[in-house]
């Protein structure tokens, strides 16, 4: 996944304001990414783009070598669900289906009959420990759980790019812990590409490379720490410290 | 993902019976009240859909519907069976008397006055005793309705006395006769004893009933009859539409009716469209959700649709149902005899709601349309 001098300006009735300065940034296979920085710096705006949720106001994203920002509607939805894999902080799960089915909505948003979606779904979530809890309903399941669910959602087709935003921010530490392994396993196949937004300094030892933003703008890069990082939680005034690359 | 969509509709239970019961409660209210309005206006013209045989009404150039006499000289009877492509005219007489039962119950009543040789102009069907009773003296035979009007909760029986204009006459026969507007109950006899029966008056002829002959049209044998006789005749589909329009032109009922069935619509559009919406809305973050793992606009329009669709046919189905069992257990109440569910009205009912849910839907969807799929990414 491969960000070119990406722009985004936001016109609040004439009044525009510019979100993201020409942002470059690669993000490669075989590796667990992290995107940090304070509130505000543009994060969600970039994730959106690079995902081709939004559009760029310029500048250019190719994942898989497609340029996804000359891709238009259906063809860039489907891109969407073919080749990337979203865990979201509030999870989003649909509450009137199992988790199973939960799990095999990108296959059911692809064609494929839903009990056979789920059947797959099934075999995803015993790939991540979740198997006893296959045919529970949202609602009976923890926020761990659900949130394990989720990542069940974003791997059951194969993306090569998983993205993830906040995904342990809802969670406890222990919980927040046991999602970030699965996500540092998934990123351990060589095809996968995986991007983790987070404000969650505990997490930073999961990753191979965080990358940092600030105002719009890619600010550097910091080292990876061995070790979870006991201090408090990042906030905007408090930038993470860290030797930058 | 249509079974995605199900699964999300009927995920919340709540919702889902509202927009059942609302789209009920909608079909119910129109598809009732527009029957009951169609029930009404047949019954203005019922007398005159129950004589089968007769092409041609005949009747005084003044008669304005069936119910606005004015009679003719017995001589115009002829006069008419005078005119060519006539195949048989006979005389109908039509007016209102009062019988007093035994019990000195007085009533009053239609008297009708059949041909007294061929008894054109019966009702029907009959219930109890025999048509050709009606052919001795004194003789009177009673609609079904009529009987149960004056002797509520009596079976039906032959042979009763009553008292009609001072003479004692018999009733031989009960009928099921299609009910008049006025709920008045119907009595019959032949012309010659309704002549007897009346008030002595220079004319008594209400109409003539007039078969066309083989190979003539009615509609050109009316207005033969007119050109020659000066008297109006009109075929019986003419006199019975005239009949309801001077009901539907001159009094306040499809006015009122009409108010009814439009709240009907209103009301069952706005529960629906509102719960929808409701509904949609609420679900709008699992649809942002959907749209940014790529599920495209056409496929959560097509989910909506379905939703709208399942919704729109299930309270459609219940709304018809508990009309159809409204005139079910209602089909002996003598008030509403004739009223029935008609599949017009169904079929009517059926658009209304269509239209409800393509409305509703439509003021859903366009709210996941603009819906940015970012929206996912805010916690």
């Amino acid at each position: 996944m491969r960000a070119r001098g990406v722009v985004k300006d936001f016109d609040n009735g004439g009044n525009v304001s510019r979100v993201l300065h020409g942002v470059d940034l690669e993000i490669e296979s075989g590796r667990l990414t992290l995107l940090i920085g304070p509130s505000g710096c543009g994060k969600t705006t970039l994730l959106s783009i690079l995902t081709g949720i939004l559009s760029p106001s310029a500048g250019e994203v190719d994942v898989k070598d497609v340029c996804i920002t000359r891709l238009r509607g259906a063809r860039k939805a489907r891109f969407r669900r073919e080749h990337l894999g979203f865990i979201f902080q509030q999870y989003n799960l649909l509450p009137a289906l199992t988790a199973a089915e939960n799990a095999a909505i990108p296959l059911v948003a692809d064609g494929m009959p839903l009990r056979a979606a789920a059947e797959r779904g099934r075999a995803t979530l015993a790939r991540i420990g979740m198997a006893e809890h296959a045919d529970k309903l949202p609602n009976q399941l923890s926020g761990g759980q659900m949130q394990r669910i989720a990542i069940a959602r974003a791997l059951v087709h194969g993306p090569s790019v998983i993205v993830c935003d906040e995904p342990t921010a809802a969670l406890d530490e222990q919980t927040g812990r046991t999602v970030m392994e699965i996500l540092r396993e998934i990123a351990s196949n060589p095809e996968n590409a995986v991007l983790v937004v987070t404000h969650d300094n505990r997490v930073y030892h999961f990753a191979d490379r965080i990358v940092t933003m600030n105002d719009g703008r890619i600010t550097g890069e910091m080292t990876p720490p061995s070790a979870p990082v006991r201090a408090p939680k990042l906030t905007p005034d408090h930038p993470p410290e860290g030797p930058h690359a | 993902m249509n079974l995605v969509a199900l699964k999300m509709l009927l995920g919340d239970r709540a919702k889902y019976l509202g927009l059942v019961f609302g789209i009920g409660f909608a079909t119910l209210l129109m598809s009732q009240q527009v029957s009951i309005f169609i029930g009404l206006m047949t019954r203005t013209a019922s007398q005159i859909m129950d004589v089968r045989e007769a092409d041609v009404w005949v009747m005084h150039p003044r008669v304005k519907y069936v119910d606005e006499l004015e009679a003719m000289p017995s001589v115009d009877l002829s006069r008419v069976r005078g005119v060519d492509g006539v195949e048989w005219a006979v005389p109908l007489y039509k007016g209102n008397a009062v019988i007093r039962s035994t019990e000195g119950l007085l009533q009053q009543v239609i008297l009708m006055g059949l041909d007294d040789g061929s008894l054109v102009g019966r009702p029907p069907k009959i219930l109890m005793g025999s048509l050709a009773d009606l052919k001795r003296p004194n003789a009177l035979m009673i609609d079904r309705a009529g009987h149960q009007f004056i002797w509520p909760g009596e079976p039906l029986q032959v042979g009763r006395i009553v008292e009609i204009n001072d003479r004692r006459v018999e009733i031989v026969a009960i009928a099921k006769a299609s009910p008049p507007f006025v709920t008045f109950p119907v009595v019959y006899t032949r012309y010659s004893e309704a002549l007897r029966f009346t008030p002595p008056q220079r004319n008594k002829l209400s109409f003539v009933l007039v078969k066309a002959a083989d190979g003539i049209d009615p509609r050109r044998l009316a207005q033969q009859i007119e050109a020659r006789t000066g008297l109006q005749a009109l075929t019986w589909q003419e006199f019975a539409w005239r009949s309801v329009r001077h009901y539907v032109e001159r009094t306040g009922i499809p006015v009122n009716f009409g108010i009814t069935v439009t709240l009907g619509f209103i009301v069952g559009a706005a529960v629906a469209a509102q719960t929808f919406y409701i509904f949609v809305l609420e679900n709008l973050r699992q649809f942002g959700a959907l749209k940014a793992i790529g599920v495209t606009d056409l496929q959560i329009l097509r989910m909506v649709i379905l939703q709208a669709f399942v919704v729109g046919v299930l309270g459609y189905a219940l709304g018809i149902g508990l009309c159809s069992v409204f005139f079910w257990l209602t089909r002996d109440v003598p008030a509403l005899d004739g009223f029935i569910l008609r599949w017009q009205v169904i079929a009517g009912t059926g658009v209304a709601v269509a239209v409800i849910m393509v409305v509703s839907s439509l003021a859903s969807i366009r709210k996941v349309f603009v819906l940015d799929p970012a929206v996912v990414f805010r916690g």
